[in-house]
């Protein structure tokens, strides 16, 4: 189980961000991970408290979005994503494709943290920023699609 | 206090990424052919290393060997025996070769002296799949006693290879070992993905396999 080394790299980027900006306390890490990553999300989910434990992480909650494997078809020119890992067709036309585009990820995404205010007393909670399309880290729980 | 998001987007593996970009990059100025081999524990990675650097040395070939285990160097022995440089990685608990260890174990060979380098993977069909190694080719043992559905059981390593190679060949009608359900579930979760059919007790499809090294490795010159 590498699941374990794999949330000391996650704690390990996390608390370096979370310093540099001068943060006290990380409340949220969000992660990408594709469908053909490696990882599998409940041991690192479990690994994750371990690995939090008396650090700048400690008690925060680990959102994972889970990101399916996509393919190119030649035959229909298309992207589209693959129902099942495995059976690499496409699934707009079921023909036969390696062509794979998304699924390796495995990303930090972004944190949330709690920084020393101006105004003390005035908490504020932000939403993830959604910069890029497919960058939304809000839709927290992962992709219901998801096959495992 | 203030609640404020962050964005940070990088890889969770992105150290081990960056040193086997290194590592490839050394590699490649040597013109080494590198090859990283994977399977689950028992698949027969290393007797089929040993008959190949035995094969290599007799063709004049310059090879050397990394092997991981976990807790033993009776790998690295058995390897020795081919005539040809071989380092164990201890990985100490890892189930997984890291591209720092591979780095670690070059020290003081003559890189320039090579032609191919293996590196034998720790048995486990999961957690290497995620880490690079600076290798050229992926490879993953299947062998007849596993049965054909394992691709499909761990399509990540699958679909992460480049090539595969069908191994124990001479146990197949043993087991009864039905070739073309392997095959099929190996396009289904890798089209187009290369495939072996060997024995290392036999010899048989040693030749294609050296083959194929011979051309990989021509490739990789031509590309220096
Ligand atoms: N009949 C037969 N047996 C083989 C063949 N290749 C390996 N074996 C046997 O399979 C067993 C395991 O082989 P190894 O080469 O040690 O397997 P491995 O993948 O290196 O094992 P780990 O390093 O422990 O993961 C040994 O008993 C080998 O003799 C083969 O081609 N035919
Ligand atoms: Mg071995
Ligand atoms: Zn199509």
């Amino acid at each position: 189980m590498h699941e374990l080394s794999i949330a000391y790299s996650v704690v390990e980027i996390a608390s370096e961000s979370a310093r540099q900006a001068g943060a006290r306390r990380v409340n949220a890490v969000y992660l990408r991970l594709g469908a053909l990553c490696g990882v599998a999300r409940g041991a690192l989910e479990f690994s994750y408290e371990i690995a939090a434990a008396g650090t700048l992480l400690e008690g925060s909650t680990l959102v994972i979005r889970e990101l399916p494997a996509r393919v190119y078809c030649p035959a229909c020119q298309r992207e589209g994503d693959l129902e099942s890992v495995q059976h690499f067709l496409c699934p707009h036309c079921g023909a036969v494709t390696g062509d794979l585009r998304q699924g390796r990820e495995m990303d930090v995404e972004a944190i949330e943290v709690d920084l020393p205010g101006a105004e003390p007393g005035t908490e504020r909670r932000e939403e993830p920023e959604r910069e890029h399309g497919d960058a939304g880290t809000g839709d927290s729980q992962g992709n219901p699609e998801q096959e495992r | 206090m203030e609640t404020r998001v962050l964005e940070i987007r990088k890889g969770i593996l992105n150290k081990n990424d960056e040193i086997a970009r290194g590592l490839r990059e050394r590699l490649h100025a040597c013109g080494l052919l590198t090859i990283n081999l994977v399977s689950s524990p028992g698949s027969g990675k290393t007797t089929f290393l040993e008959r190949t650097l035995r094969s290599l040395r007799e063709r004049g070939k310059a090879a050397a060997a990394l092997v991981g285990d976990l807790a033993t160097d009776n790998d690295a022995r058995r390897l020795a025996q081919a005539g040809v440089p071989v380092r164990q990685i201890h990985t100490a608990g890892h189930c997984h070769l890291e591209a720092q260890m591979v780095a670690d174990h070059l020290a003081g060979w003559d890189l320039a002296a090579l032609e191919y380098l293996f590196i034998e993977n720790v048995g486990n069909l999961v957690c290497p799949s995620s880490y690079d190694l600076g290798e050229d080719v992926r490879v993953v043992l299947l062998s007849v006693t596993e049965g054909e559905d394992k691709p499909l059981k761990y399509p990540t390593i699958f679909n992460s290879s480049d090539v595969a190679i069908l191994a124990k060949m001479d146990l197949a009608a043993a087991c009864e070992f039905d070739l073309g359900a392997a095959q099929a579930n190996i396009q289904a979760v890798r089209p187009g993905m290369l495939t072996l059919t060997v024995s290392s007790k036999s010899g048989e499809g040693m030749e294609d396999w050296l083959a194929l090294l011979a051309q990989k490795r021509m490739e990789r010159v031509e590309r220096r």
